[in-house]
């Protein structure tokens, strides 16, 4: 095998690789005949889950109650902690600490949308319809949503395993930080909260879960995506050998970002409910579901120092991170915090480095991959910090920028804190991105307007995006010793198969699990090459079967690894093949095998191309005559290469982490101008230059750069999953979650400086995380710069703007300002008040008011009312907000009652759908006419799902729920009896009834 | 319109893509689920199931829809069109999806059937469509993949395209 060999010419035509192929994936894609989890049909008998999810950020699960769920016809089961707990043993968790990570809740919730109950039945409408009839009962608890908050001394405690909410805490030093300190002349700080945001694919989570009781194995079909390592944290969840996993993956998914990692909780979840009906269970994840709880990125709270020398020149770092890893700590976290570990400073060539990382637990959705994974977290802090450098030292941010960067004649350069950076030319690069994206004119464009008195500012940032992650960064979460326990990680195993069937043709598999990259087309490309055929002839699977392929735990499609490393490894076993065929053919041509070259379809002489077979007559004689192949050649021609790099070594006793093979170099320039009138951003340009090494295909290139610009964008000023203080998720919709459209995404400037990486069999870098990393803080710097501010927090919303562009408000009127307001519990608080003139005495009212039988038609929405006591009610009732719709379970009291005069109601409503609690005042007052005036008002508090999807109606909701009521009460009380008002009665009612708030 | 009953499952009848098709279903049966299930059309993606992501957008009658946003029993009689209805044959693509491959407009491709539908719907009535205002049609449309660079160069190209197989005809 000769690795280092040029790509075979092809046919005296230039390579196809490097060339922008039309995709091989694109017509069945573009026609409807993509082959997702959810297209592909389900074995016969296959059950459908839903799950019920918890409407608290933290509480003690006290009782769950599914009998009803399961009277329901058609519901086979409903699954429970117990019966999670009965079948599988806890998920493996990265950290040397006392606490589980279970699939679904045991005794509390810890973030809302955990699951707390599968409900399997036969189709997915009766599966959700039974949810709603589960009954569960909880007793909140407060929650801690702030990293910083979750290390004080007096939060509340999610695991009590852990006594305080801190995971890891991990200090490591390189050089010598304090002497590096106490010389210099500056210290500069940044204070960063970074938010959370997830990059959202269309395609939701799907599993397909089948048990077969006869061997005791599983057979799990999942839009995973990988790392497969994850497969020996759900083998040893559902307590099998590895063999008796069989994880499979679809044809195509509908995009990934890392995101769809985290799918694998439920695959334990599905096979556990596969092992218990007896039948395959499929589950395909809503939106609502995805966006509170599938998984995230971190969010992360940072101080960095830097100590700087008078002309910028940065000579050593410290930070400290706390990283916010959610409710759980779920394989492979926490490592967002140590996948940049080797990369802490950045495109700089500082030598001194203090790091202290702390992992903390909060009631959030427990974190995991997603595109960029650690780099906009770590970047954002270091470039923001520039800039300050250069603001308080008066420099220009370039300049700060140049002192620093890793000069071009020292690489390799090994970093202080272990990266071993491939390639570049980081100060060509970024001179080329100042040249060729039209800078000077940016200058001038700034100075104009701010002549002119408009806020204009341009931003920049330098940043390495390393790519093909060592298996064995995370290991540095574990102290040295800890490490030299636990025996070595390390290495990134890419695998591929190329082999030849009986008429000669050429298949690839790799194990890579595309999510929309284009790998079948680009893998064509380069087999394409070394066989001398066109890529049309290479026939590619994308579909991974765990049980039949080759593969190894770094196996999957993250950390940027294709190109540079998958593509590497099928390139390198299309060159073991055409060795053998060079030997093949080099009899029948009468040639030594170094004389045989492949060109054209055809295997012929170096330099007498009319020497020549016909490729597929040699590719196809191992399997039609294995009699004539030369010497110790077996018959059957299948290559298979485990490739890794020997630069991925394990971190070392000095704690040094080589966290990534190749490192693209990317130069950002952001301009941007602040609307006066509204606080909103518009980019009037932005360059992106990027050294990716070898580009495969130009086309897929400008692909991922563009679609990881329109990532970034949404993180920088639209993105964030939020949460109220008591814990509820509020961004549960499209419409909450604001993700960037065609109308928000300005046109990009994407430039190129190609440094191919020594490193890799093509000399590919990764491409596809790197604008994560560095547009969100180039729009932050771009901003800073133009309203001149020395902190940004994202996302950069116009209401975080505001103060800084608009003059100081007024305060409102009293009768204008808003009712909603967050209440002492964090929920979001509702008041409001009413009245309306009734024909019937107060007594009639008051005898209404405690009768179950008057109650239940007045209600709005209610199924049935139950007398517990004389004054306490319990009442099912089905209640709509907005698009939510659900049943509630609300308990009644009627309080301090002065028959016939007036009554305080408290009141709690909870449901699959959230909780709410309220108390209001109701009194009776008779009119000399003999009716009667009822006035009421109540100050009430939501949470749970309504508050993450209708948080915007509630408000008005809530008013013509109360409003019903009363209405239907004062109409109940004027013999209206059963008779339902008509449409136009009823509004007028409303109209006068309603929260005068 | 036939009385519905929440509990029993009701005969839709229609035309999907030129062919008259028929369902069981019960009232509160999505357009999109019944799409997908009983008539096997899975072009057509479920995305977000609250008609912001318009994955899930076909045409009904002509006009743009979200099949996750209607009930089965409301297309009664209706011709509806999805993504498998706009290649001309199964070997070739049609002009708007060849522009797609051409331009890379597409790389998970889950978004792709509902843009599509969008676009081949507002092309036919806005055969010169600028770049500002197709952008705000396709802002009906969430992508993650392409950032939608390559989706406007793709449908402006094949704006053009379709003008001068027009002009040719």
């Amino acid at each position: 095998m000769n690795a280092e060999a040029p790509l075979q010419a092809n046919g005296g035509t230039a390579p196809w690789t490097g060339r922008s192929l039309p995709r091989v994936e694109d017509a069945a894609l573009l026609t409807g005949r993509g082959r997702y989890i959810d297209d592909l049909g389900a074995p016969p008998g296959t059950l459908h889950a839903a799950i019920l999810r918890s409407q608290h950020g933290h509480a003690r699960i006290e009782s769950i109650d599914a009998t009803r769920a399961l009277a329901l016809p058609g519901v086979e089961a409903v699954l429970t902690r117990d019966d999670i707990q009965a079948l599988t043993t806890s998920l493996v968790v990265g950290v040397k600490a006392p606490v589980e990570c279970w699939p679904i809740a045991t005794d509390r919730v810890r973030y809302m949308g955990e699951p707390v109950a599968v409900v399997v039945a036969r189709d997915r409408y009766l599966a959700e319809d039974a949810m709603d009839l589960i009954s569960v009962r909880y007793a909140p608890l407060p929650p801690v949503l702030d990293p910083r908050a979750a290390l004080a001394p007096d939060a509340p405690v999610l695991h009590e395993g852990l006594r305080g909410n801190l995971a890891s805490d991990r200090s490591f030093r390189y050089g010598d930080p304090e002497a590096a300190f106490a010389a210099a002349p500056h210290r500069v700080s940044v204070v960063i909260d970074y938010p959370r945001n997830a990059c959202t694919p269309i395609e939701t989570y799907g599993v397909v879960a089948e048990y077969e009781p006869g061997t005791q194995s599983y057979d799990i079909l999942a839009n995973f995506q990988g790392p497969f390592s994850i497969h020996a944290v759900i083998a040893r969840a559902l307590k099998v050998p590895g063999n008796r996993l069989r994880l499979r993956t679809p044809r195509d998914s509908g995009g990934s970002f890392g995101v769809k990692q985290g799918v694998f909780p439920y695959m334990v979840l599905m096979a556990a409910a596969s092992r218990i009906t007896g039948r395959p269970v499929k589950w395909i994840e809503d939106r609502l579901e995805h966006l509170a709880a599938s998984t995230c990125a971190t969010n992360r709270a940072t101080q960095l120092d830097a100590a700087v020398e008078a002309d910028g020149r940065i000579t050593a770092l410290a930070w400290d991170q706390i990283e916010d890893c959610g409710a759980h700590l779920r394989a492979p976290e926490p490592a967002t915090l140590y996948r940049m570990h080797g990369n802490m400073t950045g495109a700089y060539a500082v030598r001194n480095v203090s790091i202290r990382n702390r992992v903390v637990l909060t009631n959030k959705t427990p974190t995991g991959l997603n595109r960029g994974f650690g780099g906009p977290q770590v970047y954002f802090a270091l470039e923001r910090l520039v800039q300050r450098i250069a603001l308080e030292l008066g420099l220009d941010p370039l300049e700060v920028i140049r002192r620093n960067l890793v000069p071009a004649d020292a690489f390799p350069y090994r970093s202080a804190t272990g990266a071993l950076l491939d390639s570049g030319d980081y100060g060509a690069a970024m001179e080329a991105a100042l040249r060729d994206g039209g800078h000077e004119e940016l200058l001038r464009r700034r100075d104009s307007a701010r002549a002119a008195g408009r806020f204009y500012g341009i931003g920049y940032a330098a940043v390495v995006e390393p790519s093909v992650s060592n298996m064995g960064y995370i290991s540095a979460v574990l102290t040295p010793a800890e490490r030299k326990r636990a025996g070595p990680k390390n290495g990134a195993q890419a695998t591929a198969t190329v082999s030849a069937d009986p008429l000669g043709a050429i298949s690839v598999q790799v194990a890579s699990v595309p999510q929309g990259q284009g790998h079948r087309t680009v893998l064509a490309q380069v087999v394409a090459d070394v066989l001398g055929l066109r890529p049309e002839e290479i026939r590619v699977t994308s579909e991974m079967d765990t049980a039949k392929d080759a593969w190894s735990i770094a196996s999957g499609n993250y950390a940027s690894r294709f190109a540079p490393a998958v593509a590497g490894a099928a390139h390198l076993a299309a060159t073991r093949l055409r060795d053998k065929l060079a030997r093949i053919a080099a009899s029948g041509l009468n040639l030594l095998p170094e004389e045989v070259e492949f060109a054209g379809g055809r295997v012929r002489a170096r330099g007498n191309p009319d020497n020549a077979l016909p490729f597929a007559r040699v590719a196809s004689a191992s399997h039609w005559a294995p009699g004539t192949l030369p010497p110790e050649m077996e018959g059957g021609i299948r290559e298979t290469v485990f490739w890794t790099p020997p630069e991925l070594t394990a971190p070392t006793e000095a704690d040094e982490v080589n966290s990534s093979l190749c490192h693209g170099f990317i130069f950002d320039i952001c301009a941007v101008e602040i609307d006066p009138a509204t606080a909103g951003i518009r980019i009037d340009r932005y360059v992106t230059m990027h050294d990716c090494g070898r580009v495969l295909h130009p086309g897929m290139v400008a692909g991922q750069v563009t679609g990881g610009f329109a990532h970034a964008l949404g993180a920088a000023l639209y993105e964030e999953h939020a949460y109220a203080p008591d814990g509820s998720f509020q961004t549960g919709t499209f419409a909450d979650y604001l993700v960037p459209t065609a109308t928000e995404v300005p046109d990009l400037r994407i430039l190129h400086h190609e440094t191919p990486s020594p490193f890799t069999p093509l000399g590919a870098k990764g491409v596809g995380e790197g604008n994560c990393m560095s547009t969100p803080v180039c729009i932050a710097n771009a901003v800073a710069d133009a309203l001149g501010l020395p902190s940004i927090t994202l996302p950069v919303t116009p209401a975080r703007l505001a103060e800084h562009v608009f003059p100081p408000e007024s305060e409102p009127p009293a009768r204008v300002r808003p009712t909603t307001r967050p209440t002492a519990t964090g929920q979001r608080g509702l008041s409001g008040e009413g009245e309306a003139v009734v024909d019937a005495p107060p007594q009639v009212l008051w005898d209404i008011l405690f009768n179950p039988a008057t109650l239940q038609a007045i209600v709005p929405g209610a199924h049935s009312v139950e007398r517990l006591t004389d004054s306490h009610f319990r009442a099912e009732v089905t209640l709509g907000v907005g698009p939510v719709r659900g049943r509630y379970v609300v308990e009644l009291e009627l309080a301090e009652p002065v028959p016939p005069r007036s009554v305080v109601l408290t009141g709690s409503a909870e449901g699959g759908l959230g909780s709410g609690q309220g108390s209001g005042t109701v009194t009776l007052e008779p009119t000399p006419e003999g009716g009667t005036i009822i006035r009421y008002h109540y100050d009430a508090a939501v949470g749970g799902k309504v508050a993450a999807v209708g948080g915007r109606l509630l408000d008005g909701a809530a008013r013509v729920v109360i409003g019903q009521f009363f209405t239907a009460l004062a109409n109940h009380a004027s013999g209206g009896g059963a008779k339902r008002l008509g449409l136009l009665a009823w509004l007028r009612r409303l109209l006068r009834t309603g929260g005068r708030a | 319109m036939p009385r519905l009953s929440a509990g029993a499952r009701h005969r839709v009848r229609f035309a999907l893509n030129g062919r008259a098709v028929e369902a069981e279903v019960e009232p509160r049966t999505t357009l999109l689920d019944t799409l997908r299930g009983p008539l096997a059309a899975t072009g057509t993606h479920a995305g977000c199931e609250h008609g912001v992501c318009g994955a899930c957008t076909i045409q009904v009658d002509g006009s743009m829809a979200r099949a996750c946003l209607m009930l089965a029993v409301q297309v009664e009689g209706a011709s509806i069109r999805t993504v498998e209805g706009l290649a001309p044959a199964p070997d070739r693509l049609s002009v708007l999806q060849e522009a797609f491959r051409e331009h890379h407009g597409l790389q998970c491709g889950f978004c792709t059937p509902g843009i599509l539908m969008t676009l081949d719907a507002y092309l036919r009535d806005h055969p010169s469509p600028d770049e500002r205002e197709l952008r705000e049609v396709l802002s009906g449309h969430l992508c993650r993949c392409t950032g939608y660079a390559p989706i406007l160069r793709a449908a402006l190209a094949a704006a053009e395209r379709l003008r001068e197989d027009v002009s040719h005809a």
